[in-house]
């Protein structure tokens, strides 16, 4: 092929059909870097899974290729694409021990028996087990089992780790804490790891760079504060953290700015990232910890009134829905400073924000 | 105080009763229901099956008929020593019965029973009883001796003392080949004449046979099963199952059609050129006649439980394997394969216990040489009438069975025995 492939993995116009009918996976381009951390989010049939099968190899590519450290491995077997895999409900084999587990791997590469206590000792250390070698899985917590999988995924260096909803089965705490550790055997061992979950908060914890996924295209891939704070696309904004939709259309486009009127009624200075040209209908977000109760005069571009519907008290910060141009969910926190103000339901308030803050995007279907 | 503090307070209900007596109460009610319930099941198994294998028991150590028939020369024979020839006593006391049993006619039975244990009595009884009659006064040791030599023999008085106690073991004796020799000590049969030791084994080999071939037939079907999407597999399960939706009978006499020398089979082999008309092979009324019918009348009890639990292994195992560097075949034979040794241990002990005792296959399609240990049982009760062996036989066959369900559970556990 002429053009060289730099990146450790890469997907290349990759398309993929279970029934001949419908595309689930529709021309994805994904270059991984080594040592990455990146993670494929998306609601749930959006092809995250199968994006990674088609990587381990149990599922064939409809079309396009994929390469693994420059080498295509489309018609490599999965045993030989030393790509380890962490399963949801982790695949921990029930009739071995904890010990025979990671020693699989090891055995089937023909390792020396030294060489196999060593690195399996070393694993079971590594995930905080070191005691655990001889239980069977089925003695293990949840949790355990967890740091067994992926102990396991890691104990023969594979080039690649995927992870599949690896927490997915795990209580909320055991979640944020199974998080950190896998973060941290990421930085320790320095390994390429493709991550796939649907919830954006572990997604934004763990990655290095966030490929969003939707309906089989990938909507956005950045890191995560990019995609926290700079959204290409309305799902991604709506997807990705709390978020205000309004909805209208280009009035006018001046250099980065636009001006947009609300179907309400009422301009709004936005920013212009991703509409098409002037007349045309846009979705405007704004995340809700950007607007400001009662600005100052002159300090914010964008002013309108609003009725304070309802107030969740949340500790550092209070959830206020307000009713703004006829949009009575959208949301502004405001944060529970000093000298903050008291709003009571029913109020009559002033809220505003910036133009830079409130980003115009492609017209999205409404839900 | 402290024998005041030491003691429990009584609780009561709302309604003043203690709450232990309400307790009995309501479970008690809730036990009788359960009760209720299961007591046509009791019933059933109880007539259907406790009692009939407690008379096949019974019966193969029930030695009442001589003790009963001729219940003086029994006692006079559990007395003698059994050696030489009983005392001019006891052929007295045995010349005066048989008189009586004829008129009674009961000395038939006696005959056969005898003749059981050592052939070619019943004519020797039945002549002697005739002439007995006629002779009018001793000494009886010698008319009998004169009416027939048998009686001047020491082996034919300890078979008659054997049969003289009220239990024996001469039927599991005789079911083994093995019997009491003249002077009573257990010897076995005479190589040409031992049967069951020989179809004893016969039966475990084919059995094991057939339960191997079922595994083999059965593993791949059921593992399609388990994998293959449902629409698929539901025609499958239809395929597995269909055996059982036609009557045993036609299934069997339909392997006939297909295997006899006439039959489909032959001429199609005939018809390829694969053997010459005139060496039709015999594939039925022998062994393998009873290996194929059974094999495929059996195949079901293994797919079924082979089934059921590889429909409980996730494919994430077999997946995972392979990204961890298994090949196909190390990924089965390491990791799906231990996963359905439950599922295998079930099936085989099913197929395996059946086969042992299966009667109507090998008596339809076995002819001479396909016979199984049933068939020898089923002709004990049917045409030679020799319930006490067959009930040693019916018993040595239980406890076979038996023996190897504990073996079972000792290797496998019968906990991990997965049925369906
Ligand atoms: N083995 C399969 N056969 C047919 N359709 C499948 C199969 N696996 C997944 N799909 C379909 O492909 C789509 C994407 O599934 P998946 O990749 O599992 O999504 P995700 O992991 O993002 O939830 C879904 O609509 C699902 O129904
Ligand atoms: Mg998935």
């Amino acid at each position: 092929m002429a053009n060289s492939i730099e990146a450790y993995v890469s997907f290349r116009e990759v398309q993929k059909s279970y029934d001949g009918e419908t595309l689930v996976v529709k021309n994805l381009n994904l270059d991984i870097e080594k040592g990455e951390f990146i993670t494929m989010l998306g609601p749930s049939g959006s092809g995250k899974t199968t994006c990674l099968m088609m990587l381990a190899g149990f599922e064939p590519a409809t079309h396009g290729e994929i390469y693994l450290d420059g080498n295509p491995i489309n018609n490599v077997p999965p045993h030989k694409r030393d790509i380890g895999m962490v399963f949801q409900n982790y695949a921990l084999f029930p009739h071995m021990t904890v010990a025979e587990n990671l020693a699989f791997p090891l055995q089937v590469r023909k390792a020396p028996k030294e060489e196999t206590t060593q690195r399996v000792n070393r694993a079971l250390d590594m995930v905080q087990l070191g005691g655990f070698g001889g239980r069977r899985p089925g003695q293990l917590s949840g949790g355990q089992q967890q740091r067994v999988a992926v102990a396991r995924a890691l104990v023969f260096d594979p080039k690649l780790v995927l992870m599949d909803e690896p927490l997915g089965a795990l209580d909320k705490n055991l979640r944020e804490q199974m998080q950190y550790e896998i973060k941290h055997i990421h930085e320790n061992l320095e390994v390429t790891v493709v991550y796939v979950t649907h919830d954006q908060s572990e997604a934004l914890t763990m990655s290095n760079r966030i490929a969003v996924f939707d309906d089989g295209v990938i909507q956005q891939l950045a890191a995560p504060d990019v995609l926290y704070e700079k959204p290409d696309n309305a799902f991604v904004a709506s997807f990705i953290g709390e978020n205000n939709r309004l909805f209208g259309q280009v009035r006018g486009v001046n250099g980065s700015g636009c001006t947009v009127e609300l179907e309400g009624g009422g301009e709004v200075q936005a920013l212009a990232v991703n509409i098409d040209g002037q007349g045309t209908e846009t979705t405007l977000s704004l995340r809700p910890e950007r607007v400001v109760i009662n600005p100052t005069n002159g300090s914010v571009p964008n002013v309108f009134d609003a009725r304070v519907e309802e107030l969740i008290y949340l500790g550092d910060h209070v959830r206020t829905r307000v009713n703004l141009c006829g949009h009575d969910d959208f949301i502004v926190k405001v944060p529970n400073a000093a000298g903050h103000a008291h709003l009571k339901p029913g109020e009559q308030v002033k809220v505003g924000w910036m133009a830079e803050d409130c980003r115009a995007l492609d017209a999205s279907v409404r839900t | 105080m402290a024998d005041v503090t030491m003691e429990r307070p009584v609780i009561q209900t709302a309604d003043g009763v203690p709450l232990k007596t309400k307790l009995r109460v309501t479970t008690r009610n809730n036990r009788l229901k359960a009760f209720g319930l299961v007591i046509p099941l009791l019933a059933f198994v109880l007539i259907a099956f406790i009692f009939p294998i407690g008379s096949m028991l019974l019966r193969s150590v029930d030695n009442s008929l001589l003790p009963s028939l001729l219940p003086r020369t029994a006692a006079a024979l559990q007395e003698w020593d059994g050696q030489g020839i009983p005392d001019e006593a006891t052929f007295a006391i045995f010349a005066e019965e048989m008189v009586a049993a004829r008129k009674a006619r009961t000395i038939g039975r006696v005959a056969t029973r005898v003749n059981f244990e050592r052939s070619g009595m019943r004519s020797t009884f039945t002549k002697s009883a005739r002439r007995l009659a006629k002779v009018e006064a001793g000494p009886w040791k010698e008319a009998l001796i004169k009416i027939d030599k048998k009686w001047g023999e020491q082996g034919t008085w300890t078979t008659l003392k054997v049969l003289s106690e009220p239990l024996t073991l001469t039927h599991y004796l005789a079911a083994l080949d093995l019997k009491y020799d003249d002077d009573l000590s257990i010897v076995s049969e005479a190589e040409d004449r031992q049967i069951y030791v020989p179809l004893f084994l016969r039966t475990l080999w084919v059995s094991l046979g057939i339960t191997v071939l079922c595994l083999l037939l059965g593993y791949p079907i059921a593992f399609l099963m388990a994998t293959l999407p449902v629409r698929i597999s539901n025609l499958l399960m239809i395929l597995v199952l269909l055996p059982f939706w036609t009557s045993l009978l036609v299934r069997t006499t339909s392997w006939i059609v297909m295997l006899q020398t006439e039959g489909v089979l032959n001429d199609i082999m005939v018809a390829l050129g694969l053997i010459s008309d005139e060496s039709r092979v015999q594939m039925i009324y022998n062994m393998t006649g009873t290996v194929v019918a059974m094999t495929h009348i059996l195949l079901p009890f293994m797919v079924l439980p082979l089934y059921s639990v590889m429909k409980t292994i996730s494919p994430s195992y077999v997946r995972a394997a392979r990204s961890l560097g298994a090949t196909p075949a190390t990924a089965f034979f390491r990791v799906y394969f231990p996963n359905t040794i439950p599922g295998i241990g079930a099936g085989s002990l099913l197929v395996f216990i059946l086969s042992i005792g299966y009667y109507i296959t090998p008596a339809l399609v076995g002819g001479r040489t396909g016979q199984l240990i049933s068939n020898l049982i089923a002709f004990h009760m049917q045409k030679s009438l020799n319930w006490g062996l067959a009930g040693a036989l019916g018993a040595l066959l239980l406890g076979g069975v038996l023996a190897l369900y504990i073996l079972y559970n000792r290797i496998v556990g019968v906990d991990n025995m997965k049925l369906g």
